[in-house]
């Protein structure tokens, strides 16, 4: 294994697609083939990674595109401060340096046969989307799947040519939301906060694994709705960000209480979150 | 037996230094005693704890971890890093700070392997200095450690014959390549220092676990400054940052060391912070060295050194707040 920790791989921008309001999705290359092998050697959806611009720094966040597509992956974000700035005026051509794949995944293969919910509000559909995708892509190994997307304006729903194709899909089933009075004249959608539309859906507990990712105050009120609907704290899976430098568990900051986020996480079911301390996240 | 006249310890940095050796030492720097690389005709301050330790020549403040060639309209070329891992005898280490070798290697090394750190610490031989002498910050004897213990030394210094001399004997290979550079002796060995047990580790451990929630965390941390100085000094942190730097040719990306005691160490770009205010810094702080380490690690991450308590301007003292805390389990 290279020692070499900190040793980015070079990727370079193939397309970029704006999505929504300081939201910007790149589709990238690998510069160098035996990267793109060892890459997909290891990555499982849900694994994160640390993208850099030489002179402003890293940032970490999700692959956005499944294993099954091999070719290149894909990573949306949001512009929130100055290395999100740096890669979003990065522009088709250019490079940008990355490390990864880090951390576990959803484990995908301990959920064929079952029916799979995914619930989503703003810019947390990324992490989902390539757990979405990898799904879709292997659709026979798995039953029902439901997505509920929210957002709170319609401006801010991310991958909207996509969330039309998973709509148009007879194998899937797509709910979408706005809060009251994102909604534009035109919208075909829901209008209501996540929590609520999931209630109103009523979907089945049985034999069905939740995955939730959204901003805490979603997480929080959506908790209790699955709780009520009968899906077990081990069958519900979400994602932890914490704010991290190394990804490797050595730089010391991505902790909760024991659990280092890294490398136990990103991705936690509730049954797990349920034995980290609250006071520390 | 293999001996040393304490005013010619030189005489063996000088050796090592023939021999090829980067030399690391206690030595006086302004009236400070630090633990830096000698060169000829700088004397070595035996006396005093330095007050950082040999954990800097294994892991330094700043380090350039990747390089890059900064090219027009924003074009990059990654230049390769070439390892820093010279050839090091690191002489006059105190026990605390080779016991905290091990804490080092366990986090430099679960599941991903730091090749820097692992290529310095394999290039560099420790030879630990007993400590005939305590004062009242050392807690050593608290932690599983001991005045004249050997653990992560290759060789270790004893003081002897009323601290006239010292007494050479070397724990393992590296250290053993040393020898022929000691002359043969003879000297009786001084006692080493005297320390009384202060708190038992495992039950602050014990209180640890189910105390995450506690009043005491808040009233615990109310002196602390949050200056970081403790983690600066301390042979076991190893918090760091990443951060680039750059000019108008060239990128250099660092890893710098950092404090859980900074307000920004985990601050998110939302701008939440999972501990916002001091007392959960002073926690995290306590909770990884007793708590959350030792449940990894099978090691505490604190050899009590007391240079965290030597330099805090506030008092705070981690060996009082175990006090404290075993007696709150009680």
């Amino acid at each position: 294994m290279n020692d070499d920790l900190y040793k980015p791989f070079l990727l370079r921008i193939e397309t970029a697609r704006d999505e929504a309001p300081d939201v910007r999705t790149f589709r990238l290359k690998f510069a160098d083939e035996g990267e793109r092998v060892e890459f997909f050697r290891r990555y499982r959806v849900g694994m994160f990674g640390l993208y850099g611009v030489p002179g402003e720094g890293e940032s970490t966040f999700c692959v956005a595109s499944p294993p099954t597509r091999e070719g290149y992956i894909e990573c949306t974000f949001r512009k929130v401060g100055r290395v999100t700035q740096a890669l979003q005026d990065l522009e088709v051509g250019q490079a940008l340096t990355f490390r990864g794949p880090y951390g576990s995944h959803f484990p995908i293969d301990s959920w064929k046969g079952r029916d799979l919910l995914f619930i989503a509000g703003g810019i947390a559909l990324p992490p989902m989307r390539s757990v979405i995708w990898n799904i879709l892509d292997r659709r026979a190994e798995f039953g029902k799947v439901t997505v509920v997307y929210g957002a709170r304006t319609t401006a801010d729903l991310v991958y909207k040519h996509e969330l039309a194709e998973w709509a148009a899909r007879p194998d899937m089933t797509l709910v979408t939301t706005v809060d009251p009075g994102g909604q534009t004249p035109d919208w075909k959608g829901k209008v209501g906060f996540v929590p609520v539309v999931l209630k109103e859906l009523n979907p089945a507990a049985k034999n069905c694994v939740a995955v939730l990712c959204g901003p805490p105050i979603m997480i929080k009120l959506t908790l209790p709705v699955l709780s009520a609907l009968g899906f077990s704290p081990k069958d519900i899976y979400t994602t932890l960000e914490n704010r991290m430098k190394c990804g490797v568990g050595k730089c010391g900051r991505c902790n909760v209480g024991g659990v280092y986020v890294c490398k136990d996480g990103p991705v936690f079911t509730l049954d797990e979150l349920s034995r980290l301390p609250a006071g520390d996240m | 037996m293999k001996t040393i006249e304490i005013g010619r310890f030189s005489d063996l940095a000088q050796a090592l230094s023939t021999a090829g050796y980067r030399v690391a030492a206690p030595v006086d720097d302004g009236g400070v005693v630090r633990f830096k690389e000698w060169t000829k005709g700088r004397e070595i301050a035996l006396g005093a704890v330095p007050v950082d330790s040999v954990k800097d020549f294994l892991f330094p403040r700043s380090e350039v971890v990747a390089r890059f060639a900064l090219e027009e309209a924003g074009a990059f070329t990654p230049v390769p890093v070439e390892r820093f891992a010279p050839k090091t005898v690191a002489l006059g280490v105190r026990p605390c700070d080779a016991a905290a070798l091990a804490a080092l290697d366990a986090v430099f090394n679960w599941d991903y392997r730091d090749g820097s750190y692992n290529a310095r610490r394999a290039a560099t031989t420790v030879v630990s200095l007993a400590c005939a002498k305590a004062d009242a910050h050392c807690f050593c004897i608290s932690v599983g450690g001991a005045p004249d213990g050997t653990a992560g030394a290759d060789a270790i210094l004893r003081p002897a014959d009323g601290g006239s001399k010292l007494v050479f004997e070397a724990l393992s290979d590296k250290g053993r390549l040393l020898e022929a550079m000691v002359s043969d002796g003879q000297a009786v060995p001084d006692a080493p220092a005297a320390l009384k047990k202060r708190f038992d580790p495992a039950a602050v451990g014990r209180w640890l676990a189910a105390n995450f929630e506690s009043p005491f965390w808040k009233e615990a941390a109310l002196a602390c400054l949050g200056c970081g100085a403790c983690a600066y000094a301390c042979p076991v942190c190893h918090c760091f940052d990443l951060q680039d730097e750059s000019d108008r040719k060239e990128c250099r990306r660092l890893r710098n060391w950092d404090s859980c005691g900074f307000g920004l160490f985990t601050l998110h770009a939302s701008g939440h912070n999972p501990r916002p205010d001091q007392s959960a810094r002073w926690r995290q702080r306590v909770m990884h060295k007793f708590s959350i380490y030792p449940q990894k690690f099978k090691t505490l991450a604190c050899t009590g050194c007391g240079r965290c308590a030597r330099l805090c301007q506030a008092g705070m003292a981690i060996a009082e707040t175990c006090e404290r805390i075993e007696a709150l389990g009680r």
